[in-house]
């Protein structure tokens, strides 16, 4: 069975012989794109994350099989190391990482993060449910589906809020 | 995972007839049948079924199964009337699960019990009769009220324990036609035959969960947990209580993380009805809801926490109006 879907704006067919395959192998390896990484498998730490329709999602969560007509935006989608995105710059800046392996997650991750909140979109520590504002807490919270094994969490947040400020 | 066949649905009626196991966000089914817990043969995807609006129905709310978890949290009407709804969903796993998790998978979402996940030991609710390990095992994230002998899972999830307090209902479409469920009598206790963790039939849908009109008052979902974000609750508080000057009209309350069902007593609620707030109140009514309340060793300590969690809850339910 062959699934179309729409990769970084680039229309692309996947064979799927199986439809065990997930979302994220299906990057990683039938597509060639392997900037979106496995870490747990299992929808706990975020490094599989990507956006769906402009939405950021767990890709080990998913069969590939279900988004034939889709939209999905991963890593490589968002900018070149000649043209970084707002974010890749400020990760960069911050120091926002040491062995690199969460970053795309965490970076694709704050990216649709920073539009849901344009959205209005609260969180579980909004005071004001229909008026939330972005603080660390906020920023912590609202990335508590990225780990980091090197925890460089204070570097991350600094990167994102200053990208925060910037575009807003 | 085990092998299996594909099917896109792209209507509830096409779903029903396709007769296989129902995918939605494939958040829970697709980590279960990774680990072989879950082995469907057949899947069938409802995410094209449609089902996926929030729209209003009378005075109160009608949520296709199929709506997100983010987006039921952000709905603006939501937000205002029935905050509890939002602040519960919020509460629960990430942003990247709530943007794929939908309101049907979130009420079947299975136990965090951890020998439920792992093959190579006894579980009962995994496989019936092999035994349960969790008793003089691990068994701190199990349940305190209405366990077994057979089992002393909980439910995990969040999200259902409000829609136990709001009341809402349980819309079904199925082989034997359409019926509901109150969302208080949707999930099941274990009793003899803990592999069946709702009152869902096999081969049914849900098609949508109606909150009724809101009551207007002061509601509070509180979530006790190892870390602050993105883990499952020990205990929880969902409460939605109306005052009438100062005294309690109507208190809704239902605690999660405690039994295989979001836990609601309404012989404890009428202890409430009509009486001023107090901690000597609150203090009964604790009692009355934890009655018979039994831990298994790791568990204990959940006893005396869901008692302060319920009085502290109502105590800021009931502080803003008691005046
Ligand atoms: C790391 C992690 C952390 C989490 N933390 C939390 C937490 O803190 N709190 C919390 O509440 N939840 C938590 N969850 C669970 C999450 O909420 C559920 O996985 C999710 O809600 C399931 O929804 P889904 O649409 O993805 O369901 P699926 O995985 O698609 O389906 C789950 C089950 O429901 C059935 N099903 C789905 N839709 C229907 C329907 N309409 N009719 C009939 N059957 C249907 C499926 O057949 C399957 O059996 C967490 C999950 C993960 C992976
Ligand atoms: S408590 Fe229930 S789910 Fe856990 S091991 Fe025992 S039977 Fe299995
Ligand atoms: S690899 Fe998907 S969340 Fe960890
Ligand atoms: S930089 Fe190493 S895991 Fe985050």
């Amino acid at each position: 069975m062959d699934i179309t879907l729409t990769i970084n704006g680039e229309r692309r067919t996947l064979p799927l012989e199986d439809p065990r395959v997930t979302l994220l192998d299906a990057l990683r390896q039938h597509l060639d794109l392997p900037g979106t990484k496995k870490g747990c498998d299992h929808g706990q730490c975020g490094a599989c994350t990507v956006m769906l329709n402009g939405r950021r999602i767990n890709a080990c969560l998913t069969l590939a099989v279900m988004h034939q007509g889709d939209e999905i935006t991963t890593i490589e989608g968002l900018g070149t190391p000649e043209a970084l995105s707002p974010l890749q710059a400020a990760f960069i800046r911050h120091d926002g990482f040491q062995c690199g392996y969460c970053t795309p997650g965490q970076i694709v991750s704050a990216t649709a993060m920073l539009a849901e909140f344009r959205e209005g979109w609260p969180s579980n520590v909004s005071n004001d449910l229909s008026a939330p504002r972005l603080d660390d807490e906020e920023i912590r919270e609202r990335m508590s589906g990225n780990l980091c094994r090197c925890s460089c969490y204070p570097n991350i947040v600094d990167a994102i809020r200053e990208t925060a400020e910037s575009v807003a | 995972m085990r092998p299996f066949t594909y099917t896109r649905a792209e209507d509830a009626a096409a779903a029903l007839a396709a007769g296989g196991r129902f995918i939605a966000g494939g958040t829970n089914l697709l980590d279960l049948m990774k680990l072989q817990v879950e082995t469907p043969d057949a899947l069938v995807d409802i995410n094209h079924v449609g089902l996926d609006a929030i729209a209003p129905e009378g005075e109160g709310l009608l949520v296709g199964a199929l709506v997100r978890n983010a987006d039921l949290a952000a709905d603006p009407r939501v937000r205002r009337d029935w905050p509890l709804l939002s602040r519960a969903i919020l509460a629960g796993a990430s942003a990247q699960i709530r943007n794929r998790a939908t309101t049907g998978g979130n009420l079947l979402q299975r136990t965090r019990c951890p020998y439920f996940y792992d093959l190579d030991t006894p579980c009962n609710k995994r496989q019936p009769g092999s035994g349960c390990s969790a008793q003089g095992g691990f068994n701190r994230t199990l349940a305190i009220l209405g366990a077994s002998e057979a089992c002393i899972a909980t439910f995990p999830g969040d999200m259902p324990v409000a829609l136990a307090a709001l009341d809402a209902e349980i819309r079904i479409d199925g082989p034997n036609g359409a019926r509901t469920l109150p969302a208080a009598g949707f999930h099941r206790l274990p009793g003899d035959t803990p592999e069946r963790d709702t009152n869902l039939e096999p081969g049914e849908l849900i098609t949508s969960v109606a909150l009724p009109a809101p009551t207007g008052g002061r509601q509070i979902y509180r979530k006790v947990r190892d870390r602050r974000s993105f883990a499952f609750a020990l205990v929880s508080v969902a409460a939605d209580v109306v005052m009438d000057g100062g005294t309690i009209r109507q208190a809704r309350v239902a605690l999660g993380g405690v039994a295989a069902r979001p836990w609601m007593l309404p012989e404890a609620q009428a202890l409430l009805d009509g009486q001023p707030p107090s901690a000597a109140l609150f203090g009964r009514f604790a009692d009355r809801l934890l009655a018979g309340a039994k831990g298994h060793g790791e568990n204990d300590f959940k006893i005396p926490l869901a008692r302060r969690t319920v009085i502290a809850v109502l105590t800021e339910a009931t502080g803003g109006d008691a005046a």
